[in-house]
């Protein structure tokens, strides 16, 4: 049979943003799948270094709408790693609650995403629906529905008002509630289940070599989690890290599932915290010293990344942001391949990528002026090899 | 009588009758599917604004492309689903076949999707090659089972292939709903019809998150207009098929009327609630469904029925 060429995107309605998916079938069954990156001209890294530290958290913080705390966390994480400053007991608990309120809502946002794009238009809608009060909550705690420019270097801006507790609790009650339900119904549902079931399996070993992250990684028994292993501030809670074996597009769905539940917990935790926790919620950083640091953070896709060096003065030198789909996209290679067209769609969808996280770079062109497009990972490694250099 | 046939085929049970039913059905299937989303839904004429607005807009052709094919196919599936649609009214409600039967109305509906997979396969667009040998597989596997839920009513009515002659078996027995094989009949008939309109679980041809509403990709304007007004028809047409064969067909008095519209909402209803309650399948496991579980079952059910169950 003759192999004949899909193009998936770089417009398409299964995907929120702008991606291309070379795919190669045969009848319906995929032979090869090419990713191309590079659709969206950010050029965050290059803004940043023209903003002062304070500023560069609420950029970064545009990086994504969906996991709009992530990159700051990552990004004061890195700031702070410069100087070792240490930051109030306050504003971690702070950081933790607005951080797993996002993954809450994150999380919500994917499996409703899995519906629409599977056909099932009322569980996208009524998932939404439950989304909703995360929201709503979140306005009431940092007073924006995203976008909470809650991050400082230092701490937070904003304090937690204890009022709030009994507010937010029923909220939790809610959500968990209606994710038992969910949980519930895919079990029930023999069509749904036959839809995500063994679909797209993504082997622990694939995880390991393509670099995987996340409730991706997560999914297929590898078991990371930047919260319990390289902890900033999630030290004082307990994390319970949620690992499946099977690596298909179920077992993410489930992952998923029990995170947000997981995450109801970690805000209980938190809010238990906060009567017998009080203080300053912001360490006074007068400058930052020359020297370079790392953050990490787990976000609602999986680790993200962000390097910052500084020469002393106001401004990042070099800002550096790896966010967790630029690693979780290659894996397609692995696990799409042999599947039916119809069940590729669930794959790509299913690593809950974000392609405006993963995509910073500004046009690429050789030097007669074309488009570059598939050595972006050597050019990625050779600006690797010179800030080393630079460094050394 | 002449004059007859037209004003039967272009207003009352025919293509106009049909088409203003049909897009007010839609809005319906549009409104009570908001309502189990928590939405609001679209106003009552949304439909009839949509086809309107269809009809002003630019049709664009493709280059290289054998279009007179490209053009006919809406049309020509527009015009079966009137024409069958006339043949089914005039028998539920004057009990005077236009010289139309039973085995008539399946080969139109075939070359309904006969005329979608011509439409779609001229374009030469990919997705819209895919939803054609989407909808080919689809047309294989729903077509046995619609025979065989034909066939169940045919020998339940006394080997009758004739329209009015069902109905008038059913008006002095009782509706063939009321025995088993009927009722196998009934249940498969409603998942065929939901495979013939591709709605949920079973719209893997036009799937809009894979390939982009397939087989209509490339449709523009007036054509795409056609296409909708042929899908909205089909709304009654498969329904009211549905009460003609198993629930006795709907009689010309007052009562009769509301008993019919019942029927017709009850149907309706039923389709809507499964599209909503279902994600789509994929095209092996609805070829699977049909062949292995609708198709055998609608087979006990013919054997049932020629026991006289």
């Amino acid at each position: 049979m003759d192999k004949c060429r899909i193009p998936l995107g770089p417009f398409h309605p299964l995907l929120e943003e702008a991606e291309f998916f070379d795919i190669k079938v045969e009848g319906e069954k995929v032979v090869d799948i090419d990713m191309e990156i590079g659709w969206m001209h950010r050029g965050h890294e290059k803004i940043s270094e023209s903003k002062t530290f304070t500023q560069s958290i609420f950029l970064v913080e545009r990086i994504c709408g969906i996991c709009s705390t992530s990159h700051p966390f990552a990004c004061v994480n890195a700031i702070e790693d410069i100087d070792n400053i240490e930051i109030p007991e306050r504003a971690k608990y702070i950081r933790i609650l607005i951080g797993e309120l996002e993954r809450i809502h994150s999380h919500l946002l994917w499996i409703g995403l899995a519906g629409h794009f599977i056909g099932y238009d009322t569980v996208w809608m009524w998932v939404w629906k439950y989304r909703e009060p995360i929201l709503q909550l979140s306005e009431k705690i940092t007073g924006n529905r995203n976008h909470y420019a809650m991050f400082r270097v230092g701490g937070v801006s904003r304090d937690f008002d204890n009022a709030l507790i009994p507010v937010v609790n029923p909220v939790l009650d809610e959500v968990q509630k209606k994710m038992e339900m969910l949980v519930g119904v895919v079990n029930d549902d023999p069509v749904l289940k036959s839809r995500l079931k063994g679909v797209g399996v993504l082997t622990k070993e694939d995880a390991i070599d393509y670099c995987a992250v996340g409730p991706t990684a997560r999914a297929s028994g590898y078991d990371i989690d930047v919260r319990r292993d390289d902890p900033t501030a999630y030290e004082l809670v307990d994390v319970n890290v949620i690992v499946t074996p099977n690596g298909d597009v179920f077992d993410k769905f489930v992952v998923r599932v029990l995170e947000v539940i997981e995450s109801c917990k970690i805000i209980r935790q938190c809010l238990k915290a906060f009567p017998k926790v009080q203080g300053p919620i912001i360490n006074n950083v007068k400058e930052i010293s020359p020297g370079e640091g790392i953050g990490r953070y787990e976000a609602p896709r999986g680790e993200v990344f962000h390097y910052i060096r500084s020469d002393g003065s106001n401004r990042p030198v070099r800002h550096k942001v790896r966010a967790p789909s630029y690693s979780n996209i290659p894996t397609y290679k692995a696990s799409c391949i042999g599947l039916p067209l119809a069940d590729v769609l669930i794959t790509l969808a299913a690593v809950d990528p974000c392609y405006c996280c993963t995509e910073r770079s500004v046009r690429v062109l050789d030097n007669n002026g074309k488009r570059l497009n598939k050595n972006l990972l050597a050019l990625s490694r050779g600006k690797t090899e010179r800030i080393r250099k630079e460094i050394l | 009588m002449i004059l007859n046939y037209i004003l039967y085929s272009l207003i009352f049970p025919g293509l106009l009758f049909t088409l203003v039913l049909g897009l007010v059905v839609g809005w319906v299937e549009r409104k009570v599917s908001a309502r189990v989303q928590f939405r609001v839904g679209p106003p009552f004429l949304q439909n009839f604004y949509d086809i309107f607005k269809l009809f002003g807009k630019e049709t664009i052709l493709i280059k290289n492309s054998p279009y007179v094919i490209f053009l006919l196919a809406p049309i020509i599936a527009f015009a079966t689903v009137a024409l069958s649609s006339t043949i089914l009214g005039t028998a539920t409600f004057f009990h005077s076949g236009i010289g139309g039967d039973l085995i008539l109305i399946i080969y139109l509906l075939v070359i309904y999707s006969v005329c979608v997979i011509l439409g779609a396969s001229s374009t030469g667009n990919i997705y819209s090659s895919t939803g054609a040998s989407r909808e080919i597989k689809l047309l294989l596997s729903d077509e046995l089972a619609f025979i065989l839920v034909a066939l169940i009513a045919i020998i339940k009515s006394g080997y009758q292939i004739n329209l009015t002659g069902i109905i008038s078996y059913q008006a002095s027995n009782g509706a063939i709903i009321g025995s088993l094989s009927g009722i196998i009949a009934f249940i498969i008939g409603i998942l065929v019809i939901q495979a013939k309109m591709t709605l949920q679980p079973f719209d893997i041809p036009e799937a809009e998150t894979e390939i982009v509403d397939g087989t209509f990709i490339e449709y523009s304007g007036p054509l795409l207009a056609f296409w909708k007004m042929a899908h909205y028809m089909m709304f009654v047409l498969l329904p009211m098929l549905l009460i003609v064969l198993f629930l006795g067909g709907i009689k010309l008095t007052v009562w009769g009327i509301i008993a019919g519209i019942l029927k017709y909402l009850v149907i309706v209803v039923i389709i809507i609630l499964i599209k909503n309650t279902n994600p789509r399948v994929r095209i092996d496991s609805a070829l699977n469904f049909f062949w292995k579980y609708a198709s055998p079952i609608a087979f006990v059910g013919v054997i049932l029925a020629i026991l006289g169950l």
